[in-house]
């Protein structure tokens, strides 16, 4: 199983980003190989639809779980269309959140927002 | 002559000045674009409204053409496209009804639908046409509805007076565009001076000849005043903070309409709108 983790820096001690649209960077984890790659989140540059552009990339990584502190409303839409189940994760780094997932420690995000969009 | 009027935020006076102005200039038009929140109309309160919707254009998708082959999405700068597997979403209130999409798709799967965003009414008041526009709750840009407000027919002859949205913002710009003059409404305090600065870079990247108006003027400092003189900007009017504006502005009356101080306060300040911004000579000449 796949699992994407927006991330503050290309490593793995490194933290969890604050947030899932304007994430400098996207882990997508593979739990059965036990590897990791980095992906640079080219919707956090855009000025609007960053939330959808970046969980657009997300499904298209194959990602069927999403761990992330925080999730827009237009961006849940399209996770949820392609069940990628979102879990809220933890402060700490992105080892310390596969580990915690993968003890069954992270619920489900219940709280969506309606997203920062601004005209 | 189209007059806007602007300030920075919301409560600084702007209604209080076009509504004012237009009345007491009367013959005239008076144009709503403060869209989310129309107030104008509570002082007019015109008769004979006519409406008017006012849609915006946006992509469907015909399921049995589209082989999600991406080229909308990937085109949209809006992203208001995604595609999940085979599945199309449209995110409408991202949507600018650019029709780019519909155009580019190569197997004609798209077509556009009309949607509703809210409506324009037009009514009259003493002489004063009034067009208020409604944005529906929950759109997210109103600016279709101001084109639309722009697009009517308006007696020529007659000045036209703009009530913009608070702020700076598209809406904003799309409100002054047309104007012949930007009259910006200040506030006394230094959140005021805040407000100023914003719509006063707006209107010298526009390049539109304004000045201002200072509203609820007390004894003592107004950071806005000193704003002005530092700057060379033209001061049209100072309105005093004065509990008889308060109590029937807030009743919805029209100073212009009642208190003959006021009639005369807004009929000079259009005379000299009128010579500053080099109307006199013109609209005198066809008299």
């Amino acid at each position: 199983m796949k699992i994407a983790i927006p991330a503050d820096e290309q490593k793995m001690e490194g933290n969890v980003c604050i947030s899932f649209g304007r994430t400098p960077y996207y882990l997508i984890f593979d739990t059965e190989a036990g590897t990791g790659t980095f992906m640079v989140n080219e919707a956090a540059q855009s000025q609007g639809g960053a939330g959808i552009k970046a969980a657009q990339a997300v499904v298209d990584s194959g990602a069927q779980v999403l761990l992330t502190p925080r999730c827009g409303e237009n961006a849940a839409k399209v996770l949820n269309g392609a069940n990628v189940r979102i879990h809220r994760s933890i402060e700490g780094s992105l080892t310390e959140n596969i580990e915690a997932f993968k003890a069954g420690q992270l619920p489900l995000l219940e709280e969506i927002h309606p997203g920062y969009h601004g005209h | 002559m189209k007059i806007a009027v602007l300030s920075g935020k919301g409560g600084t006076g702007k209604t209080l000045v076009s509504v004012n102005l237009a009345a007491a200039i009367a013959p005239s038009v008076y144009l709503d674009c403060d869209v989310e929140e129309p107030n104008g109309h509570l002082f007019f309160r015109p008769k004979s409204i006519q409406r008017e919707a006012v849609t915006v254009k946006i992509p469907a998708v015909d399921e049995t053409k589209c082989n999600a082959c991406r080229t909308c999405v990937e085109f949209c700068k809006f992203h208001a496209l995604a595609m999940v597997g085979t599945r199309w979403m449209l995110f409408d209130d991202i949507c600018h009804s650019c029709g780019g999409c519909t155009l580019l798709c190569p197997q004609q799967a798209l077509h556009e639908v009309e949607k509703s965003i809210g409506e324009i009414q037009t009514g009259t008041s003493e002489g004063v046409t009034v067009r208020t526009g409604w944005l529906d709750p929950g759109q997210s840009s109103g600016v279709p509805i101001i084109r639309k407000l722009f697009a009517a027919e308006s007696p020529l002859d007659q000045p036209m007076i703009v009530d913009c949205p608070p702020g700076s913002a598209c809406i904003v710009m799309d409100s002054i565009r047309d104007a012949d003059y930007c009259i910006l409404v200040a506030e006394p305090t230094l959140f005021g001076l805040h407000n100023l600065k914003m719509v006063h870079e707006l209107v010298r990247l526009f390049q539109k000849p304004h000045g201002v108006i200072l509203n609820k003027c007390i004894e003592g400092d107004n950071p806005s005043k000193d704003y002005c003189l530092e700057q060379g900007i033209t001061i049209l009017e100072s309105i005093p903070f004065d509990k008889t504006i308060g109590r029937l502005n807030s009743n919805g009356r029209i100073l212009a309409r009642e208190l003959p101080q006021y009639h005369e306060m807004f009929t000079r300040l259009h005379q000299k709108i009128r010579e500053v911004a080099g109307y006199e000579t013109a609209a005198d000449s066809e008299r």
